[in-house]
């Protein structure tokens, strides 16, 4: 029997509300199907399954929301007979006990004493604020001093109520869609969890360089202008590429820290920053960016942008990303200054390509340039090698060519 | 411009006797051997042994003489060399300068400035290494401060003498070599401590010979990540509760950094303090770190291990937030 569970997609993510289940018992699955749709704070999320068989039980009913690694559903594999009466399994308890805490938590999960010998320790402060939240310190895990509840310990756990609290009235009455208003609201705290624990953790370096795009852009006129127009590739996509091929060859600058270490990850699927119309931003992966032609990245991000507008996301675009790229050109900035996705270890930034006098061979001349910027982690790569990733992004934007593939 | 504590010090007393004739400078070693930390080297020339005067070695009679001439009328700047020294002089600064305004009701008052060096660092041992600063800020009617930059040393000078009532100004000894870039001198204002380093995750209280620790500290926690504010007290008596319970409310947590013994000490005070006034936004107990309680060892490496230091403030910040220490 395999266990079908609720993945998590991103770090800030440690719970989901099952929307809809789009196999039933009795289905055949096949390796990347997509069985269900999830909502998480920032976007409603198709899950695939990535196992094959046949759906066995469904677990988790439509509008209830369960921490992540919950199973949803089990699947009877191939060859494999299902057991005559399904066993019912006892789920983690939406409550926040310690014991679902997720270990994806952006804080630190400290176990409490099994048998406390002593009242609560809960600082003044975050006591205050529990009674605010109406949150029970009792069910919090401390993570402060001497496993003290602080202000932190208690935000989370007003956070986690909250959601399931909304969660659970579909429960009374048909399920209702968030509002833009909630979902932005419950985006901008997932925002927040995830920025701040980048900015707490991350010690971010940070470097600039001036790219001439002359080259680039003659080349793609050129090959635009043979294609009509929805076939044409814009610039936005050769910068893409750019950094996925640079980010192959700089491999410490692809993957995640996690615990104590770095750990590569074996593709390049970049993230791509998309601000939403209602307020905040997902940046969903484009799967394996340097093995993919041009036109096949144009049309992944014509698909990804219009998609993630529409919150109807894949769980392994939202899971996957293993360096993200943040393109603000279209607002008019020089550069931009990123904050790294964690548990990703770099991000890059392009500015608006403008028209800019450079000297060139001893003359000078107008060109148009993109600053490019590297938001690094420098417990995972040095800026020695940070610049010359930034260089090697360079250098492919000067052959074109090469980027087509 | 790089100029030193001392030279700020010395323009300081310069610039009083220049501008105001009722100021003197008296102590000992002050005139002809220009101050035991060369504070004061030249002013005997420049101004005359009426008004630069070399005492005896009598800490409660020369302390004494400065009381008398500011109730008739002078501004004294009496200097004590150092703290240790000022033990001698304690009955005529706590018995007598603090207490004659409150004693006459009202009809005198003692507009008197003592200096004196203070703390430890310099192998000087048990006898020559104390921070007393404490003791002096238990007594009411008497104002204490603590210079901890080059522009306070400046600064407090001025608005110390034109206190009418008595003023202990305490000179970090390490502090006399440091220097920095500063434009124009001006004065400070000495009723208020002052944010060093603002900051969101942490209140580091500092004062004196412990303030460049703190920022110290406050720099390498910023690459763990921990964003600390630094307040200068400036004002050990009276305390600028003010600025640091603003500061913690913000915050949620404080260390408080002293080079003093524990027990008893303006530590201990500020922590009372920060638990009376803002007890409901605390999310850690408020640590300290303060001189290890022992005659201050003579032995380089065990004095430098009894004192505060960047790497135990790092230390005790990082527990209030759940690291082990």
């Amino acid at each position: 029997m395999i266990e079908f569970k609720m993945p998590a997609l991103g770090s800030d993510m440690d719970e989901g509300t099952l929307d809809e289940w789009l196999v039933k018992p009795g289905d055949k699955v096949t390796r990347g199907q997509v069985v269900a749709v999830v909502e998480t704070t920032k976007a409603a999320v198709e899950i695939e399954c990535w196992q094959e068989g046949t759906v066995h039980e469904l677990l988790v009913p439509v509008g209830e929301t369960v921490q992540v690694g919950t199973a949803l559903a089990t699947l009877v594999a191939l060859g494999e007979h299902a057991e005559k009466r399904p066993r019912k399994r006892p789920r983690p308890s939406i409550k926040p006990t310690p014991a679902a805490a997720p270990s994806s938590a952006p804080v630190a999960v400290v176990t409490p004493p099994t048998t406390p010998q002593h009242r609560r320790w809960v600082s003044p402060a975050a006591r205050r604020l529990a009674q605010t939240l109406h949150v029970d310190v009792d069910a919090v895990t401390g993570t402060g001093p001497q496993s003290a509840v602080t202000i932190s310990d208690v935000e989370h756990a007003a956070a986690t109520l909250e959601h399931t609290t909304a969660a659970k009235e579909p429960a009374t009455k048909p399920k209702t869609k968030a509002t833009p208003a909630e979902r932005a609201a419950q985006m901008r705290k997932s925002i927040a969890a995830a920025m701040s624990r980048s900015k707490r953790e991350i010690p971010h370096y940070y470097l600039a360089d001036e790219i001439i795009l002359e080259n680039s852009l003659t080349w793609l006129t050129t090959r635009n202008a043979q294609r009509s127009i929805d076939e044409r590739v814009l610039p936005a996509v050769l910068l893409l590429k750019a950094v996925g091929i640079a980010a192959e060859r700089f491999g410490e600058f692809n993957g995640f820290w996690r615990g104590d270490g770095f750990q590569p990850a074996t593709g390049v699927h970049v993230g791509v920053g998309i601000s939403l119309r209602g307020g905040g931003l997902v940046a969903p992966a484009i799967h394996d960016v340097p093995e993919k032609k041009l036109d096949e990245l144009m049309d992944d991000l014509t698909d990804l942008v219009a998609r993630a507008r529409c919150f109807s996301l894949r769980s392994s675009e939202m899971s996957d990303p293993t360096i993200t790229v943040t393109n603000l050109g279209d607002k008019g900035v020089d550069a931009v200054f990123g904050i790294i996705y964690p548990p990703q270890v770099a991000l890059v930034g392009f500015g608006q390509p403008a028209q800019r006098v450079c000297v060139i061979d001893g003359g000078i001349r107008v060109v148009t340039a993109v600053q490019a910027t590297l938001a690094a982690d420098h417990r995972a790569s040095d800026g020695h090698r940070g610049a010359l990733f930034l260089t090697a992004i360079n250098e492919l934007l000067q052959q074109p060519d090469l980027l087509e593939k | 411009m790089k100029t030193t504590y001392r030279t700020a010090v010395h323009d300081a007393i310069r610039d009083a006797l220049r501008d105001d004739p009722r100021v003197v400078l008296m102590g000992e070693d002050v005139g002809r051997y220009g101050g035991t930390y060369a504070a004061s080297k030249g002013l005997l020339d420049e101004f005359g042994p009426e008004r630069v005067r070399d005492t005896p070695l009598s800490e409660l009679g020369f302390v004494g003489i400065g009381i008398g001439a500011a109730l008739n009328g002078l501004r004294p700047i009496v200097e004590v060399m150092t703290v240790n020294f000022s033990l001698l002089a304690l009955d005529q600064i706590v018995n007598t300068a603090a207490a004659l305004r409150h004693m006459s009701g009202g009809q005198f008052s003692v507009p008197l400035v003592v200096r004196m060096a203070t703390g430890a660092g310099r192998q000087l041992a048990a006898q020559h290494s104390h921070s007393l600063e404490p003791w002096y800020a238990h007594i009411p009617g008497i104002k204490v401060v603590a210079p901890a930059t080059v522009e306070d040393a400046y600064g407090m000078l001025g608005p110390a003498l034109a206190d009418p009532d008595p003023v202990v100004i305490f000179e970090h000894v390490q502090l006399y070599n440091t220097s920095s870039d500063i434009g124009v001198l001006g004065p400070t204002d000495i009723s208020r401590a002052t944010v060093r380093r603002s900051g969101t995750d942490v209140t580091v209280v500092a004062y004196g010979g412990s303030l460049g620790k703190a920022l110290d500290a406050a720099n390498e926690l910023s690459l763990a990540g921990i964003d600390c504010e630094v307040v200068d007290l400036r004002v050990l008596r009276p305390l600028d509760d003010d600025t640091i319970l603003e500061s913690v409310r913000k915050t949620h947590r404080a260390v408080v950094i002293d080079e003093a013994w524990r027990s008893g000490s303006l530590a201990a005070e500020i922590t009372a303090r920060v638990m009376e006034g803002a007890f409901y936004d605390l999310d850690a107990p408020v640590a300290r770190v303060c001189s290890a309680e022992v005659p201050m060892p003579y032995a380089k490496h065990l004095e430098q291990a009894a004192l505060p230091q960047a790497a135990k403030i790092v230390a005790a910040v990082k527990s209030l937030f759940g690291e082990p220490q």
